[in-house]
Formats: structure tokens, C-alpha cells, sequence
């Protein structure tokens, strides 16, 4: 079980809580975290990497374990921690005034 | 009874405000996607419960909701807005080519006979159609297969295509609009276009009669008479009676031909509404004054209608999708602006009163009469 933190947009879009879990079956990185998320909830495909590019999107920003993962290749294992549901996957909303 | 329904885009949130024939109180729910860019959301005018809406974020990207309900509850549908094939390029500010690449949705217009079919127009400029309810959108390539696309560049506003009209009579007519691009016309369904700019004049580049590259701002019609448009340019109020085949000037006496919104009145097809903005430079009403211009005359013949409207000290914009009217008797004429204002007039625009004060600045103004 894999636990995903999102932000509050997407909570909404999703309509979920702050943390959401999914299960990842083989390697966990942050490609299959993201697609088993996407196939859980399909509202936030686009959302958060492009539809076709499967890019961050920009404003987006990708932490966990005190790291930060966004400029990682997404197909690197994630922290055991991560992958052991001890800690969380973070997708995180770039600060903005305005 | 009969009543309308008001859908307002703003910076922040989808605003829904609704009263009876008489137009004078108003129930206003939201903010629908609190803290979102809403650019646009209309109803079907075959079901009018069913409500499209455009957000976009830079952070998240598109979202395309749907109602079925009149706004009560809504539900994602599909986002992903895929060009047909190689896109290409079109002109970056710069000069050089720039590859085509989506950016938003500006905006949604449900077809008049069918509620599940609607179309989308899209920055870089583009225009989609969705025929399952908005679930997934195919573009009509068509249109950035003209043969003048690689050379559209886009306004500071970004190359959008803003403007969907659809004729009644014969729903494979469409005109579309699109910054800095101009207008285009099609009558088979989207397949094909053919570039309606002739009379245009536009100082801003480099041959002012160019067949394209001309920042139109708004086109409207009135449903009875589709041949004839009426056009707020970046400068220049027109008309055309042969379905843009030749525009001519009919800005008469504004104080500014500058502005964003043009509309027709319901019953009146020789009746239309502009709201003159200084200049381009200076996004607000001259003298500080918020006057809608209406003419009874199908333009060149203007009275200022400022009864309710500020008189000083207004320095707001109304955006080019941020003006509509409904069809009671008398009229309805709507209108939002970047301060947060939306003005409502229930006689045809002799009166006005806000509606609401203080909103996010308002991207759009949809309204549905509703029997």
C-alpha cells in the first residue's frame, strides 16, 4: 500500500481526504505511483503530467522522505518507505500569490 | 414561471445566479470550483440542466465538469485535448515558428439540437468537438489546416480561438473567431474554412487588409438572422449582412471602438450593446465612466446607457466573454467585469443594477431563460 498525499485542488476533483493509498504491483517509482493513481481516481489524468508527454506538469512539484524527487527519472524506486507505506508520496502545488 | 439563470467565469470560481421574470432578486450560489479559473461555462439550449464548464489552472492544467442537474452537482469529464496529427507550427511573438501547443480551453458551446454535442475553442487556437457529452473531443483540423495557420501569432492574451457561433438554421454553418487570427467561416460541419475578413482594417499589422491576422474580439448574430454578424474588433466596431463575405465599419459616434464585448438584443435583430474601453493601452472605460452603447439601428447610431452604471472613478474591463442577454420580453442585457461587478439590466439596458459587488474578476457571463 502506497500513500499518496495530494493537493487541495485535486482532493476536490477527486473528491478524497488529504491522503489517499493504492497498491503498485512490482517496482514502485514514481511512474507506476502516479499511474496506479490515475487509474484509481481518472478525473486527475492531465492533472498532474501531461496527458501525452506524461510530464510534471510545471507547477508541480514531487516529494517524499524529505526529498526532492520532481527532477528524479520517474522510473527510479521510490524509498523503501515510500514503497512500505511508512511514509508518504507527496505531489505538491507550487507556493503563488495572486 | 419563466426565470433565468446567470453563469458567471471568474479568476477564482464558477458563480450561478438565478431569479425570476422580474429580475430584480437574485440567488446566487458559490463559488463552484472555489479558487479556480473558470473560463467559461454555458448550457445546453436543448437541456438547459446541463452545464459545461471550462477550468484551467496553471497548475493543474484543463479540467473539462459537466451538470446534468442546473449546476446542483457536477462531473469530471474528458480533458485531453490531442491536435490532429503533426500539429506544425504557428507564429511565436518573436517571429519564429512556434510548435502548436494546448494551453486552455476559452470556450464551450453546446449545439442547438443536440445536448450531448459541443464544441471547444482552445489556446494555441483550435477548435474540438465532443459528441458523447464532453467525455472526448476530436479536433476539426480543418481549421488550423488553412492555409493560413503557420502565420497566426498570438495576442498578448495568447493565440485563442474565443468565439463559436452555430446557426440555427443550418448547424453545419459555423463561424469562429480567434486573437490575432480573425474570423473564419465553415459549411460542412467543420471540415473545411474559409477566412471572412474582407473590410477588415488593422493598423497593427503589417498590411492593415491582410486575409488574416486581424485581432477580432467578439462576433455575434442574432438566431433569426445568421447572415448578418456584428464584430468587435481590437479597434472597430463591424458588421456584415452576407455572412462575411464584406465587413464594413459601423462604429459611428463611440467615444472608443475599442472594447471586448458585442451583443445583439433577443427580439430586436437591429438592436446590439458594445461597452467602449479607452484604448488598448489603457484596459478601462474612457472619462472612468462604465457605459454600455446600445444601437437601434444595426450600428453608426450609439446612445450611451449609464442609468446604475458608475459615472466616476470606474476603472474596470469587461472581457470579451463576459457579456449575454436573455431572451424575456423586454430583454435581459448581463454583464461582468475584472472588478468583480455583475450588472444586470432587465429593460434592455435603459437601467442597470449589480446583481453582485465584489466577485473575482469576471472571465464570462453565460445567462438561460428558463421555462
Amino acid at each position: 500500500m502506497i500513500r499518496v498525499i495530494v493537493p487541495h485542488h485535486l482532493r476536490n476533483l477527486a473528491g478524497t481526504g488529504a491522503e489517499v493509498t493504492v497498491e503498485v504491483e512490482g517496482p514502485v517509482t514514481q511512474r507506476t505511483v502516479l499511474d496506479a493513481l490515475e487509474a484509481k481516481y481518472p478525473m486527475l489524468r492531465g492533472t498532474i503530467r501531461d496527458h501525452v508527454t506524461r510530464q510534471r506538469r510545471p507547477f508541480l512539484r514531487f516529494f517524499a522522505c524529505m526529498e526532492d524527487l520532481s527532477h528524479e527519472s520517474p522510473d527510479a524506486p521510490l524509498p523503501e518507505a515510500v514503497a512500505t507505506g511508512a511514509e508518504p508520496y507527496r505531489i505538491v502545488g507550487a507556493i503563488a500569490g495572486g | 414561471m419563466t426565470s433565468v439563470r446567470v453563469l458567471v467565469g471568474t479568476r477564482k470560481g464558477a458563480f450561478i445566479m438565478t431569479a425570476d421574470g422580474k429580475r430584480d432578486k437574485w440567488q446566487i450560489s458559490g463559488p463552484h470550483f472555489g479558487g479556480l479559473e473558470i473560463f467559461h461555462l454555458k448550457g445546453s439550449p436543448v437541456d438547459p440542466n446541463r452545464i459545461y464548464v471550462s477550468q484551467a489552472s496553471d497548475w493543474f492544467g484543463q479540467v473539462v465538469h459537466r451538470s446534468d442537474d442546473g449546476g446542483n452537482s457536477w462531473t469530471t469529464v474528458g480533458n485531453e485535448f490531442l491536435y490532429d496529427g503533426v500539429p506544425g507550427t504557428h507564429q511565436f511573438y518573436d517571429g519564429t515558428p512556434h510548435p502548436w501547443e494546448f494551453r486552455r480551453v476559452w470556450h464551450l458551446e453546446p449545439s442547438p439540437v443536440d445536448p450531448d454535442l459541443v464544441y471547444a475553442g482552445v489556446e494555441d487556437a483550435a477548435l474540438f468537438r465532443s459528441a458523447d457529452g464532453g467525455q472526448t473531443w476530436q479536433e476539426l483540423s480543418g481549421l488550423r489546416g488553412h492555409g493560413s495557420g503557420a502565420t497566426w501569432m498570438p495576442g498578448a492574451g495568447g493565440l485563442g480561438l474565443h468565439t463559436i457561433l452555430i446557426d440555427p438554421h443550418n448547424p453545419d454553418r459555423l463561424f469562429i473567431a480567434i486573437s490575432a487570427a480573425g474570423a473564419f467561416r465553415t459549411v460542412d460541419g467543420g471540415q473545411s474554412w474559409q477566412a471572412i475578413n474582407r473590410g477588415l482594417q488593422s493598423d497593427y499589422i503589417p498590411d492593415p487588409e491582410a486575409e488574416t491576422g486581424h485581432c477580432v474580439h467578439r462576433i455575434a448574430f442574432h438566431p433569426s438572422r445568421p447572415d448578418t454578424l456584428f464584430m468587435q474588433k481590437h479597434w472597430d466596431v463591424l458588421r456584415t449582412d452576407n455572412a462575411g463575405d464584406q465587413w464594413h465599419e459601423i462604429s459611428g459616434n463611440l467615444p472608443s471602438d475599442f472594447g471586448f464585448v458585442i451583443d445583439v438584443h433577443a427580439h430586436e435583430p437591429e438592436t446590439i450593446y458594445v461597452v467602449p474601453i479607452k484604448s488598448d493601452s489603457e484596459h478601462y472605460p474612457p472619462e472612468g465612466k462604465l457605459r454600455v452603447y446600445r444601437s437601434h439601428t444595426g450600428g453608426n447610431e450609439w446612445e450611451a446607457l449609464t442609468r446604475g452604471l458608475p459615472q466616476k472613478d470606474c476603472y474596470v474591463n469587461v472581457l470579451r466573454d463576459a457579456m449575454a442577454v436573455d431572451t424575456m420580453d423586454p430583454c435581459g442585457v448581463y454583464f461582468g467585469t475584472t472588478g468583480g461587478q455583475v450588472y444586470a439590466s432587465a429593460d434592455g439596458g435603459d437601467n442597470w443594477s449589480a446583481i453582485v459587488h465584489d466577485l473575482p474578476a469576471v472571465l464570462s457571463v453565460e445567462v438561460q431563460t428558463l421555462p
